[in-house]
């Protein structure tokens, strides 16, 4: 029998959600005010929340000194180049390791995550030293292989976990039918996953989006993308401040656009399979 | 020859000389993002529409990213840049390494000779220039005139330590958020390290001694940070142990520091109307001495370089030629304003009139530059150069732990005895380590 929810539950409730998501969503909000500072107020102490002179000139000095839109389809290449090509291979990896898995597919799952453990700059001479030797250094191309290599063990373990939640019977049936592999693969288990896919890309895209460790060590003027952007802000003498949340909101506008319109994919895709 | 054949061999040689005189060369530069820096990038079109064959392209970085960004780059010989932005620190040590371009060739118009001594000894490395000065910066005291002259006292154009002291005694107003004194404290070689060896000369200290053995615990170092110490705990502002050039330049701006000690180049930053609430109130004095010979200031010039793998070096030395030039500063002049050119790199710019009248603080640049003896930097003789420095490979890492201990005493942490006996410690090893 369900529960009742008395009011006064509902409304500790809903307060608490709204607190911890304003905590968490403060940083950002204080972003985007100082970017409508000029930097004597943003520096100003004590903080001035609203009540200020909003101005626009941060942006205009920001649009006038950097090629936003350069840096912003450098992030669009380097983000969805990378997110397409992992789940292009993570796709039949997670069915193999979910419908036909082996004695050892738990060991190479925990291999996989392992390379996760590693910190970047552990790998950075070496990857740096190749990239030179294939003419990789500061092209989209070789930011879209290295993301996709990081992120390609998260995409494998969000898909394995999204595809075992889908009954074998169910593709067993289609393979009755007469379905190929490749249409099993497209035709039956895709569109059922959809959910999760989605949910997989998004987050990888996202993930790929804010990298800013690859992105600011193998690439100069050409394959910069916007966090680099925002690395130009930042000034060792002098106030910079306004105009560094300036360029933060514009690198982080698109994401949080993409993100509000896909959170009903994003929300149903990471709940997949958590109520029974 | 037949006509005909004359004609296309004509044709031919003219494509070929079309060809070469449109090849295009892009010189990559790195850089970082300061007011000279960015106004160098705004006026570039100056230097493209007189060099229509080179193409300029720009990577600027955070100060630390530029630098970890450029070694590692330099160090595999990627050839991502082609003129590197890098200060007195890198240059020779890279430039002994051989990772550096000689500059000893730049045409006679350029007029090496007239840049200031103490930058171009600091850029150069066995008679070889590496890398042409932007501009020049040392460190020196900016005080409120109206609090000095509430609390009695008149600032002397070249103060001793003692009267620092007495000063930010009698400033310090903490019931109105007033402190004597604001200096780094932030923990890194750059940061409170930087101020601290430069302070630290005026008190007769060294780094190392003639045998390359550290003396962090001894006398000179234990007095220099004590007197630190204290004129921080009792006139310096609350959380100081994280305070570096922005969060002082903030407080300064804000009416909260009585005096504070920094680059000569945060001199048009306090005096300007539209960020300082004291921009007309700031009086300005040569760093502090002990009686002993040596002021406490330092010497920087954020300079070009070319990376020795560049495949653009000609075009290379050809912007660096134009980004250090007597006409660049006349450009900068014509477009902003003399009080926004470039200053510390060249002797004819503080022979000019109308640079003078614009910026109120060039002599006391002037004379703090002048102070600063990179090869020379302390009282007692030193085997290495650079004044707020040691210009080794080690030194950065060295420095930033030294810097933690010395931060963390500030804090509260330990006693001053106990992290310059820890920092004597930590140096020692890694100089072994390192085979010194």
């Amino acid at each position: 029998m369900a529960r009742s929810v008395t009011t006064q539950r509902k409304i500790i409730n809903t307060a608490a959600a709204w607190t911890v998501g304003m905590l968490i969503f403060f940083p950002i909000l204080w972003t985007v005010l100082t970017s409508f500072k000029t930097e004597a107020t943003a520096i100003a102490d004590p903080p001035v929340f609203l009540a200020f002179d909003w101005t626009l000139e941060n942006y205009s000095t920001v649009m006038e000194r950097s090629d936003y839109m350069r840096f912003l389809w450098n992030s669009v290449i380097i983000a969805g180049g990378s997110t397409l090509l992992g789940i292009i291979i993570a796709v039949p990896a997670a069915w193999s390791m979910a419908f036909v898995p082996s004695k050892r597919t738990k060991d190479i799952l925990l291999w996989m995550l392992s390379t996760k453990m590693l910190p970047a700059v552990g790998v950075l001479y070496p990857i740096y030293l190749i990239f030179i030797k294939m003419g990789l250094l500061d092209t989209r191309t070789g930011l879209v292989i290295v993301l996709m290599l990081m992120n390609l063990p998260i995409i494998v373990w969000m898909l394995y976990t999204y595809f075992k939640e889908i009954p074998g019977e169910i593709l067993e049936a289609a393979r009755m039918d007469g379905a190929s592999l490749k249409e099993e693969i497209l035709y039956v288990l895709t569109p059922m996953a959809i959910p999760g896919i989605a949910s997989t890309l998004l987050l990888n895209f996202i993930l790929a989006w804010n990298e800013a460790f690859w992105t600011l060590n193998l690439t100069a003027a050409k394959a910069a993308p916007l966090t680099a952007f925002i690395a130009s802000y930042s000034s060792p003498e002098g106030l910079f401040y306004a105009k560094l949340s300036a360029a933060s909101t514009m690198a982080i506008a698109p994401i949080l656009i993409l993100g509000w319109f896909s959170q009903k994919q994003l929300v149903s895709g990471l709940t997949f399979g958590a109520v029974k | 020859m037949s006509p005909i054949r004359s004609l296309c061999a004509a044709s031919v040689l003219a494509m070929v000389t079309a060809g070469g005189a449109f090849a295009e060369t892009t010189v990559t530069i790195a850089t970082v993002n300061n007011g000279d820096m960015i106004r160098m990038q705004g006026l570039a079109d100056e230097f493209t529409a007189q060099n229509p064959d080179v193409t300029l392209e720009w990577v600027t970085l955070e100060e630390n990213v530029l630098r970890q960004r450029v070694t590692q780059d330099i160090a595999a010989k990627g050839g991502s840049f082609d003129v590197m932005t890098i200060g007195t620190y890198e240059v020779p040590i890279w430039g002994n390494q051989g990772w550096l371009v000689s500059l000893n060739d730049m045409p006679a118009e350029w007029d090496a000779d007239d840049l200031l001594p103490a930058i171009r000894d600091g850029l150069t490395v066995d008679g070889e220039l590496y890398a042409a000065p932007f501009y020049g910066e040392s460190s020196m005291v900016m005080y409120r005139t109206d609090l000095m002259e509430k609390a009695g006292l008149e600032m002397p154009e070249a103060p001793t330590w003692d009267f620092i002291k007495e000063a930010a005694a009698g400033m310090t107003d903490k019931e109105n958020e007033i402190y004597g004194i604001c200096l780094r404290g932030k923990a890194g070689w750059g940061e409170n390290m930087a101020f601290l060896t430069a302070m630290s000369n005026s008190f007769g200290a060294r780094w190392f001694d003639e045998n390359w053995q550290p003396e962090l615990n001894g006398e000179e170092w234990t007095t220099a940070v004590n007197f630190y110490m204290d004129l921080m705990n009792n006139y310096g502002p609350p959380g100081a142990s994280t305070n570096g050039f922005n969060e002082n330049l903030s407080l300064f701006q804000q009416g909260k520091c009585g005096m504070w000690i920094d680059a000569t180049v945060a001199a048009s930053f306090v005096t300007n109307p539209n960020d300082s609430t004291v921009a007309d109130k700031v009086g300005f004095a040569l760093a502090p001495d002990n009686g002993l010979g040596r002021r406490g200031n330092w010497l920087w010039a954020w300079s070009l370089a070319i990376p020795a793998g560049s495949d653009a070096t000609d075009a290379a030395k050809k912007f660096i030629q134009w980004a250090t030039s007597k006409e660049y500063t006349a450009l900068v002049a014509s477009k902003e304003g003399w009080a926004n050119v470039p200053p510390g790199t060249r002797t004819s710019l503080y022979e000019n009139a109308e640079y003078k009248a614009a910026a109120p603080f060039a002599e006391m640049t002037l004379g703090s530059i002048n102070a600063a003896d990179p090869t020379n930097p302390s009282i007692k003789p030193v085997p290495y150069t650079g004044v707020q420095f040691v210009a080794i490979p080690e030194f950065a890492g060295i420095a930033t732990q030294v810097g933690q201990e010395i931060s963390a005493a500030l804090a509260g942490q330990q006693s001053v005895e106990e992290a310059l006996e820890k920092a004597q410690a930590l140096t020692a090893d890694e100089m072994e380590a390192a085979g010194y």
